[in-house]
């Protein structure tokens, strides 16, 4: 539609485009002219207080609600398409609170998220051995001693990562995933993170989040939402430096903005601790 | 080892069924208990594809009847005209009619489209009406209410239409099967082979299915429909597949009916017949292989046992029953039995304690 824009291939890079994009729910606009342009090879962050809009943007994009404006991946029209086609076209997401088949097992889990590459015939054979790239997925998320657990008892964090694990398999070139380390502890959420860096060269990879020590230490990019609209987008340093940033997320008051300081300072301590 | 007796173990278990089935019964029952079997079979049919419905794709269908009445119908109507023979019509148009037969029978009198009807009527009305039901997300109560009410619809049709389908009293008095007569007990044991046969061959179809990608699919969309679609798939058409499956299964378990029972009648399609369909599959388990079966077997067995001590009882017996299986063994009453025998080990290892939170520590 957008003739005058370079394409994918011109720029050699996968991205997804979105413009003016406005959720409306009976009047209330949850989601309201939001522009980002979002570039492979990038962790994006999202952030923004409880109620920005960020859950609502992602369901946008995925097909859970409609949306006026536009999002474009490839020659996709997103907001055009049902759930499984977007899916199919190679944007996958998570759920804020993890969604695996609970009685399958890690490795069915896995292999079950591979059935976009499958004919509607091959479905009907049963599963020989495991195919490669459920395996290489397996090894990325480190879940190989649990394959054959059922996914119901995995730790909170270990589903996450078989939800990440999911979308490696599905190959999904796009990967939104909300809030994938809330409730984690500090050790998982830093294998979080190198596993977030590990897949996002060849990937686009947006993680909503509001633990700010997550995003400080994991963020290519942040965008900052508030009341359904971009606030501003930049490095974790511009967003810090952002006086509307800090009076609408991080500093609503003067105590919690020092309180991230202190935080802050706290880590580099132990930084130096441990260099001792 | 272990994983080999896991995915045949269940085959061996088709196997024995279909010896007794096939062998065993045929050289100790009489004729007329025999022929009985056949229904209960019929029935059987019918419950495999409920189980694969309901049990592994969580679609309550309470009006199987209909697709049941399909085969019935398809199958009837084409002994109606063989009975009558060539250029014949069917006897109850000229009691109750003018003595011309519509046009939408003729085509019954070639065996072959038949045969095919009986599978592809059905597979087309439940694609049709599924694709409707499915692609609306109409769901639980909502799904099992509307597909009772298509049997009643369906019965009420029937009932309403006696000229064309000889209403009340159904199609009966065939007498020949595709050129073999049916007072001949050698062609009747036929039958009920042929029907027995039919059976098994369900069962090592839903067998494949549920060790299949599609039978793991099929369980994700019933418990997790909403997340199905973002593995890329429309949980609509996984559905639809099962439900497609299962109506060409009633539809054959009715095809055989007629012969067998030697009547297809408003009485064994409408709702009441359905809801009897689906009580024998909630009594064997209806996520199991063999569970819709056995207990569609056994439902049928009580039935006429039961019915024959106790003309105007016996469906209290059944629904009592039901609802004590519902309440204390919602599996069905084969896993309950098995469990209590030992039989079954506990399906999965689940020890909540052995899962770490460090299982990705490098
Ligand atoms: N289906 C809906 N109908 C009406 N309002 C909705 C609906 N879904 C979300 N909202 C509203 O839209 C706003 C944005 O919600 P959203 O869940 O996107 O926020 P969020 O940024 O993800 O917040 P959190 O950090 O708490 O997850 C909220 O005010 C919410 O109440
Ligand atoms: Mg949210």
């Amino acid at each position: 539609m957008r003739l005058d824009h370079p394409s994918p291939d011109d720029l050699g890079q996968d991205y997804l485009e979105i413009r003016d994009l406005t959720v409306d729910f009976d009047g209330f606009k949850a989601v309201s002219g939001v522009d980002l342009t979002l570039l492979q090879g990038r962790v994006h962050f999202l952030i923004g207080p409880n109620g920005a809009g960020k859950t609502t943007l992602i369901d946008a994009i995925t097909g859970l609600v409609p949306a006026t404006g536009v999002a474009r991946y490839r020659n996709h029209n997103l907001l055009a398409l049902k759930s499984h086609r977007i899916v199919r076209a190679g944007i996958g997401r998570t759920f804020q609170t993890a969604t695996v088949f609970e009685e399958l097992s890690v490795l069915q889990n896995l292999d079950i998220a591979g059935g976009v590459h499958r004919s509607p015939f091959a479905l009907l054979r049963a599963r020989r051995g495991t195919p490669d790239y459920v395996e290489a997925a397996l090894g990325t998320i480190g879940l190989g001693d649990l394959r054959d657990r059922p996914a119901g008892v995995l730790a909170h964090g270990q589903k996450q990562w078989l939800e990440i694990g999911m979308l490696l398999v599905q190959d999904a070139k796009v990967m939104l995933l909300d809030e994938p380390v809330a409730g984690m502890s500090a050790e998982e959420r830093e294998e979080t993170g190198a596993l977030l860096q590990r897949i996002g060269t060849e990937r686009t990879i947006v993680v909503v989040e509001h633990d700010m020590d997550f995003v400080r230490s994991f963020a290519d990019l942040v965008t900052v939402m508030h009341a359904g609209k971009v606030l501003t987008e930049g490095t974790v340093t511009e967003i810090q430096a952002n006086a509307r940033v800090q009076e609408v997320y991080l500093g609503r008051t003067a105590d919690a903005a020092e309180a991230a300081e202190a935080a802050e300072a706290d880590a580099v301590t132990h930084e130096g601790a441990g260099r001792d | 080892m272990k994983s080999a007796v896991r995915t045949f173990g269940p085959l061996v278990a088709i196997a024995v069924l279909a010896v007794l089935l096939l062998v065993v019964a045929p050289s100790v029952l009489s004729p007329f208990r025999l022929n009985n079997l056949g229904k209960y079979c019929c029935w059987a049919i019918a419950a495999v594809g409920i189980g694969l419905a309901w049990g592994r794709g969580g679609m309550l269908v309470m009006g199987q009847g209909v697709f049941f009445g399909i085969g019935g119908y398809a199958m009837a109507m084409h002994l109606k005209l063989e009975a009558a023979g060539p250029e014949g019509i069917p006897d109850f148009m000229l009691l109750y009619g003018d003595g011309t037969m519509p046009g939408w029978w003729e085509p019954f009198r070639s065996g072959a489209f038949t045969l095919f009807a009986i599978v592809a009527l059905p597979a087309v009305a439940a694609a049709i009406l599924g694709w409707a039901i499915f692609k609306r997300k109409v769901k639980g109560a909502y799904f099992a209410i509307l597909t009772q009410a298509m049997a009643v619809v369906f019965a009420t049709l029937l009932i309403a239409t006696i000229q064309e389908t000889g209403g009340f009293n159904g199609l009966n008095q065939f007498t020949f099967f595709f050129g073999y007569n049916l007072y001949d007990p050698v062609n009747k044991r036929m039958v009920y082979s042929i029907t027995a046969g039919l059976l098994i061959a369900c069962l090592v179809v839903v067998w494949q299915l549920y060790r299949s990608r599609f039978g793991e699919l099929l369980v994700a969309t019933r418990d997790a429909e909403e997340r199905v679609r973002f593995l890329g798939h429309d949980p609509a058409n996984v559905k639809l597949a099962a439900f497609v499956i299962a109506a060409v299964m009633a539809s054959i378990g009715g095809a055989m009916f007629a012969p067998i029972a030697g009547i297809i009648s408003p009485s064994d399609v409408d709702a009441t017949a359905s809801i009897f369909l689906i009580a024998g599959v909630a009594l064997g388990g209806r996520a199991l292989l063999l569970g819709p079966a056995l207990g569609a077997l056994a439902v049928g067995y009580g039935r006429s046992t039961l019915s024959e001590q106790f003309p105007d009882q016996w469906t209290y017996f059944l629904g009592a029953l039901f609802i004590v299986v519902i309440l204390m063994f919602p599996a069905g009453l084969i896993s309950a039995a098995g469990r209590a025998a030992g039989l079954l080990r506990p399906r999965r290892r689940v020890r909540p304690t052995a899962a770490r939170p460090a299982g990705a520590t490098s």
